[in-house]
């Protein structure tokens, strides 16, 4: 009889090891006489357990973890193959109350399946989304969209339908649907693993878009630094025309849709929308002044639908089951599940995807488990490199766009990172303002010089030098910043800046006593 | 200046080379990035001569390839090392002592960010997220990615001379 075992081809698995488990687990099968079928899915997301093991047996999938290459003739030798008792066994994953805990409609498939096998995508449910758009049409499935409450996933929060609406009321001609894969938060990974784990699900979600705004063509913009990402991709576009779901006849009916995928090229700023625009037509990838929005003037002039990965893989979950039934989840302005990523220094790190509305600290503590290094948690940046510092007295703050936006905060791509106590906040200050620097288009001056200027100053204060005069200085910098940038990157960098200097004052301070 | 060997020449076959991957890609639209990568998998780095070869089969100027070439930190303009160890300076990684990781690759390469050994082994660049930020700190030799990098891993891997897990 064949075993069947599962082992994550996710980069975050193979990080930890994941290739030399597979290995030795085909290896030490071959000596025990029993014959395996290796099969490689998405990570599950519980990365302090990976490389995560799953055997197929008669009570369903069982679990190990993690699994290291030099476990596994202890493993198989104590009975792995027919899943056999271990102190790594974890038993069924969807059973494991990390897991079971959460609300995974995004990423439903993720990890159960193999990301480039159709079958098992139809099996669960794919492409149902897509049959329905084409049965409803362009404008019922923005309406759809709509009418289901969700916002774009990659930081900016935009309701979706009212971006496909604007390009739907453009006036005839080519337009395009280009899907934002250049996931440069620190702290996130959803991104990464969606389209390593279920890929089809954004070529399913761009297609929706197509037909629901009359575009034949899609881009994916994909950061350079996801090789696995780009190849698991590939693949599947490939696999995707062959299969007639994306060509001159979608399923076979007249709407024609075809995506093509570019790379990156190591540059931060083209995360933001019009500067990836400016990117996919080949040029520096500087930001473009707003109006026109990319919905009226877009890529090549052409009106066009910018959307993260996310919130294009959550189309077809919208479509299948209905505006109402996603709109159910979460609370007030921020409607459906967020996938959020747990990163840092955290003892359970990894994907949670819940109803909006779960707080920070249960977040840290109910699923992260405090931190990796058994200090306290003193700080956490919520939405990536752009998001504001919060101390531990805002840790009960629910994670929703509105409830963060309160703050001074946001909950952009959906990244938390904790730092322990260890961590010196004039340094995370002065880094933001560096990294600004590094990743500035240079189109504005507050950004380029804001950011060069902001970097200094809070080095003078790390020497004690000026103290007081430079504080200020950086709080003036931050209000040019805020106000007079042209982007995202420069008009949010001074958030982790400012929320540092103000909840972790005692870092900026204990310079000018010398102590 | 990010090799310690300075770019050659480029030769003739070099330039046709260039050429074949600009008329591979002319026709599609906004072609320029797919171009440099395609120069950088076959050369390693895209050389200043390639640079008035592209302009030209594109009809752009000098500048605006050039202004593309150095916009972008993953083009290099001379010639990296036999691998390329890019670590994340990012706040995850920095959260898990990312810092310290990478002061001590600068020390044992004797190399700053950018910057490759003498012996042409290794690259050290910089990388600002590799999305394995529930695994930090992170490092990727080539397109072969590393998390919970300790020093002494990385002592490993370096020694290792690239040898595929």
């Amino acid at each position: 009889m064949t075993v069947t075992i599962w082992v994550p081809r996710d980069a975050g698995a193979l990080a930890l090891g994941a290739e030399a488990t597979a290995q030795k687990l085909v290896a030490a099968a071959k000596s025990a006489g029993t014959e395996i079928r290796l099969r490689r899915n998405g990570s599950r997301g519980l990365y302090w357990l990976e490389p995560l093991v799953e055997v197929e047996c008669a009570e369903g999938r069982i679990a190990y973890g993690p699994v290291s290459a030099k476990d596994v003739p202890e493993l198989v030798a104590q009975g792995l193959l027919r899943g056999g008792a271990h102190a790594l066994r974890l038993g069924p994953i969807e059973q494991h109350p990390w897991f079971k805990s959460q609300q995974r409609l995004t990423f439903a498939r993720v990890g159960q399946i193999d990301p480039l096998e159709l079958n098992d995508y139809l099996a669960l449910g794919g492409f149902r989304g897509l049959r329905r758009a084409l049965e409803l049409g362009g404008p019922a499935t923005v309406n759809e969209v709509l009418e289901s409450g969700l916002r774009g996933r990659g930081g900016a929060a935009f309701p979706t339908g009212i971006k496909w609406q604007t390009v739907l009321k453009q006036p005839a001609g080519q337009r395009y649907i280009a899907c934002n894969a250049d996931e440069g938060d620190s702290g996130t990974f959803s991104d990464r693993m969606l389209m390593e784990g279920d890929p089809f699900s954004v070529i399913e979600g761009m297609i929706i878009a197509g037909i629901a705004v009359g575009a034949t063509r899609g881009y994916i913009y994909l950061r350079v630094e996801y090789p696995h990402a780009f190849r698991t991709m590939t693949a599947a576009i490939a696999a995707a025309r062959k299969a007639g779901f994306l060509g001159d006849k979608v399923c076979g009916s007249k709407n024609a849709f075809d995506i093509e995928l570019r790379l990156g090229a190591g540059a931060y700023i083209c995360g933001e929308e019009t500067s990836m625009l400016e990117s996919l037509e080949g040029r520096r990838g500087e930001i473009r002044v707003r109006p026109p929005l990319p919905a009226e003037k877009g890529l090549f002039g052409a009106p066009t639908v910018v959307n993260n990965v996310v919130t294009l893989a959550t189309v077809p979950v919208v479509l299948a089951g209905g505006a109402a039934a996603y709109r159910d989840f979460g609370q007030a302005k921020s409607r459906g599940t967020l996938p959020l990523q747990l990163a840092g220094n955290v003892l359970r790190g990894g994907l949670i995807e819940r109803a909006f509305g779960l707080t920070l600290r249960e977040l840290l503590y109910d699923y992260g488990g405090g931190s990796a290094s058994g200090r306290p948690i003193r700080a956490v940046q919520v939405g990536g490199p752009l998001g504001a510092y919060l101390p531990e007295s805002q840790f009960d703050t629910p994670l929703e766009y509105e409830a963060l936006s309160a703050i001074g905060a946001m909950l952009g791509h959906g990244g938390v990172v904790a730092f322990d106590d260890t961590v010196d906040m004039l340094a995370m200050a002065r880094y933001a303002m560096e990294f600004c620097a590094i990743e500035s288009c240079g189109k504005c001056t507050p950004c380029r010089i804001g950011s060069v200027r902001g970097a200094e100053a809070l080095g003078n204060i790390a020497r004690g030098i000026n103290t007081e005069a430079n504080f200020s200085l950086v709080e003036e910098l931050c209000d040019t910043m805020l106000q007079a940038s042209l982007c995202g990157l420069g008009g949010m960098a001074p958030f982790p800046v400012l929320s540092a200097m103000k909840h972790f004052r005692e870092d900026f301070t204990k310079r000018a006593n010398g102590s | 200046m990010k090799s310690a060997a300075a770019a050659k020449p480029i030769t003739q076959a070099q330039k046709d080379e260039v050429l074949a991957i600009v008329a591979r890609h002319k026709d599609r639209p906004g072609p320029l990035l797919e171009i440099l990568h395609d120069v950088q998998r076959a050369f390693g780095y895209v050389h200043a001569e390639a640079v008035p070869l592209i302009a030209g089969a594109l009809n752009l100027s000098r500048a605006e390839v050039h202004g593309v070439v150095t916009f972008y930190h993953f083009f290099n303009s001379a010639p990296p090392g036999r691998r390329v160890l890019r670590l994340c300076r990012a706040e995850a990684c920095q959260s898990m002592n990312g810092r310290a990781l990478e002061q001590h690759a600068m020390k044992k390469l004797g190399v700053g960010f950018g910057e490759t050994t003498a012996d042409g082994g290794v690259t050290l660049e910089a990388v600002y997220c590799l999305g394995l930020c529930a695994c930090s700190p992170a490092a990727m030799i080539d397109e072969e990615v590393h998390g919970r990098v300790t020093t002494e891993r990385l002592d490993e891997l370096l020694a290792a001379g690239g040898a595929r897990k």
